[in-house]
């Protein structure tokens, strides 16, 4: 009696916090298509009318553009340099690597965090990186890289050194190697780093703030925050709208990378 | 000719430990030899530094004619069998046995077909579109054999090839190897620290302790006549009875027993008397130059029994009895060594005549 009591309270109490959470999700899901939407779930009188106005909206599409600009580059520099130095690190016997690590790891979160973003700007102005797309990839991807060599460190320790000494005992170059080799073994790790980079570079808003002066550069994360009717108050209809947009392409790849990728490990021996 | 030679080789490893210690070696063409001892023996860095995996801390490895010391490993022209095996978990078994001519740039056609020649040599032509995963341990084994001969390298060199099977595959893969190697004819090292393998694998073994080889020679060499205390103590798989003994009046005086000894020897000299529990004669009734005592322990090994006898001054002397003739413990049994079996040992070193002659 006391334990089925005690079941009913937890199922009740966990049901509540779902529902707390599930909200804002059922709202994102049913404001778009709402003619008047408010901050509340209703059942919308069906519309696809602010998907009319997102697109006549000049900054919303290109911004969007934008954003994928912004972390396709960055994840390419990030899994590319990270992957050769999280294999040069579990290779290499480096005094003081694991120091090292940590502590690149602690200060990349002031390389994208606000303390650094008055050195940042100054950087960038004096590079002629302002209002760049190029200058946000840089700042972004030297913050994400002490991470994500974190990350791939597991997978290249992972791997058998005797997978590469084979190569080099056949004769593949240690680049050779790399490609043929530590790349395909690690590539469920090249595509975790590489959809959190996305993830990271798409929702991040502080630095294109920063950086991009220019509206027609700004990603979507930034250009959802213009979005205000002229009497000041936050245009809900295509607030709503845009961020379905805006969500849309991270859940596919989630779904996508999990499915080709499940993030198993393949090996060929039991150890 | 592409024998390996190696001279005064040595290895160090940073931190001050010295794997391979000025060691030399000469494997003929086309021998099928092993380097066996304990772990920790240097063994396996031995075999990969004439891979080319380690570098030599001095002196040299020569391939065929080649200096080979310098060369990467790539360039040394071995085929290398490692102890995972190491198959590319990515590649289909055509691709792994193919990926040693993609280095070398052969076309896509012409390397399949090379692989698959291969494959079916090995018996592994079903399996060509599997992937290593897939695969059981023998057939892991097989395909890693099979890259390591698609490319036809003047030397096989085989990290542990036996150590990743189970029992019954491993007698499988023992006689494959040998009838392989033997069919190919190819200079094949092979590291082992299992000296029944070696032993029924090699034409020549070569016993390491330490970074340094304690004794070269052929299987009956080595099990026959060990050159040393360690080697006797490390070959066969019963160990070898070594019994303190001394020598007085031309006789050997080990454990209560005065046996002739095998060589001319001094009198008053210490040395270590040592014969095979296979080479004693185990009786129920008293003989004249035998080991005497009570036994303890008697052991089933199948076809016979390993019967271990507690002579008076305490010493154990094993003694391989045949099926059908054991003894039960508490009796009383002596054991007499066969003629010509048995070795004394005179600071920790096989004694010969010449050798006492020149002493």
């Amino acid at each position: 009696m006391r334990t089925a009591l005690r079941r009913i309270a937890a199922t009740t109490f966990v049901s509540l916090v779902l529902a707390f959470f599930a909200l804002p999700m059922l709202w994102l899901a049913s404001a778009p298509f709402n003619a008047n939407p408010r901050i509340q779930v209703s059942l919308p009188s069906f519309t696809l009318d602010n998907f009319r106005v997102l697109l006549d909206d000049p900054y919303a599409l290109k911004s969007l553009e934008n954003s994928v600009i912004l972390a396709a580059g960055t994840a390419a520099i990030v899994v590319v340099f990270a992957a050769l130095a999280a294999y040069a690190l579990s290779r290499v016997r480096l005094p003081g690597r694991d120091v090292l690590l940590y502590l690149l790891l602690l200060l990349s979160s002031i390389i994208t965090g606000t303390a650094a973003m008055v050195p940042i700007f100054l950087l960038a102005t004096q590079l002629h990186l302002v209002d760049s797309h190029l200058g946000v990839v840089l700042v972004l991807s030297g913050g994400l890289l002490p991470t994500a060599i974190f990350l791939l460190k597991d997978f290249t320790d992972a791997t058998p050194a005797s997978y590469e000494e084979a190569a080099r005992v056949f004769g593949a170059s240690p680049l050779q190697t790399l490609r043929h080799v530590v790349v395909p073994v690690i590539r469920p790790g090249l595509a975790m780093v590489g959809i959190w980079t996305v993830a990271q570079v798409w929702g991040d808003f502080l630095m294109p703030f920063l950086l991009l002066r220019d509206p027609d550069k700004a990603p979507a994360s930034v250009i959802m925050y213009t979005f205000y009717t002229e009497g000041g108050q936050p245009d809900l209809a295509l607030i709503s709208t845009f961020s379905l947009l805006y969500s849309v392409p991270v859940v596919l790849m989630y779904l996508l990378v999990s499915r080709r990728y499940g993030f198993r490990f393949h090996g060929g021996i039991k150890r | 000719m592409t024998g390996v030679e190696l001279n005064a080789l040595t290895k160090d490893y940073p931190g001050g430990v010295r794997a391979v210690d000025g060691l030399d070696l000469a494997v003929p063409d086309g021998a099928f030899f092993a380097l066996l001892g304990p772990s920790g023996c240097g063994k396996t860095t031995l075999l990969r530094t004439i891979a080319g995996l380690e570098t030599a801390t001095s002196g040299t490895v020569r391939i065929g004619d080649r200096d080979v010391t310098r060369l990467p490993p790539g360039r040394r022209d071995v085929g290398m069998v490692f102890q995972d095996y190491a198959l590319f978990p990515h590649m289909t078994v055509a691709d792994n046995i193919a990926y040693p001519l993609r280095i070398k740039k052969e076309g896509k056609t012409e390397r399949h077909a090379a692989a698959a020649a291969v494959a079916a040599s090995l018996g592994l032509s079903d399996l060509l579109e599997r992937r290593p995963a897939e695969l059981s341990g023998g057939q892991q084994q097989r395909v890693a054999l099979a890259r390591a001969m698609a490319a036809r390298p003047a030397v096989f060199l085989l990290d542990e090839p036996l150590s990743n099977l189970d029992a019954r595959m491993r007698l499988e893969a023992r006689t494959f190897l040998k009838k392989l190697q033997h069919e190919l004819g190819v200079t094949t090292l092979f590291v082992t620290h299992d000296q029944a393998e070696a032993l029924a694998m090699a034409d020549r073994i070569a016993v390491m302790e330490a970074g340094r080889i304690r004794q070269v020679g052929t299987p009956a060499e080595v099990f026959r006549r060990p050159a040393n205390l360690f080697v006797a103590s490390f070959i066969g798989s019963t160990p070898m009875n070594l019994v303190d003994a001394r020598v007085a009046n031309g006789l050997v005086e080990a454990a209560g027993a005065r046996l002739r000894p095998p060589v001319r020897v001094e009198d008053g000299v210490p040395v270590v008397y040592g014969v095979r529990p296979e080479y004693l004669a185990y009786s129920a009734t008293p003989v004249d130059a035998a080991f005497h005592g009570r036994v303890v322990v008697v052991e089933n090994l199948g076809t016979s029994s390993l019967v271990t006898l507690e002579t008076e001054g305490g010493v154990l002397v094993h003694v391989v009895v045949p099926e059908d003739a054991e003894p039960g413990p508490g009796d009383e049994g002596w054991a007499s060594p066969r003629p010509g079996r048995a070795l004394l040992y005179r600071e920790g070193e096989l004694m010969t005549n010449d050798v006492t002659a020149a002493a």
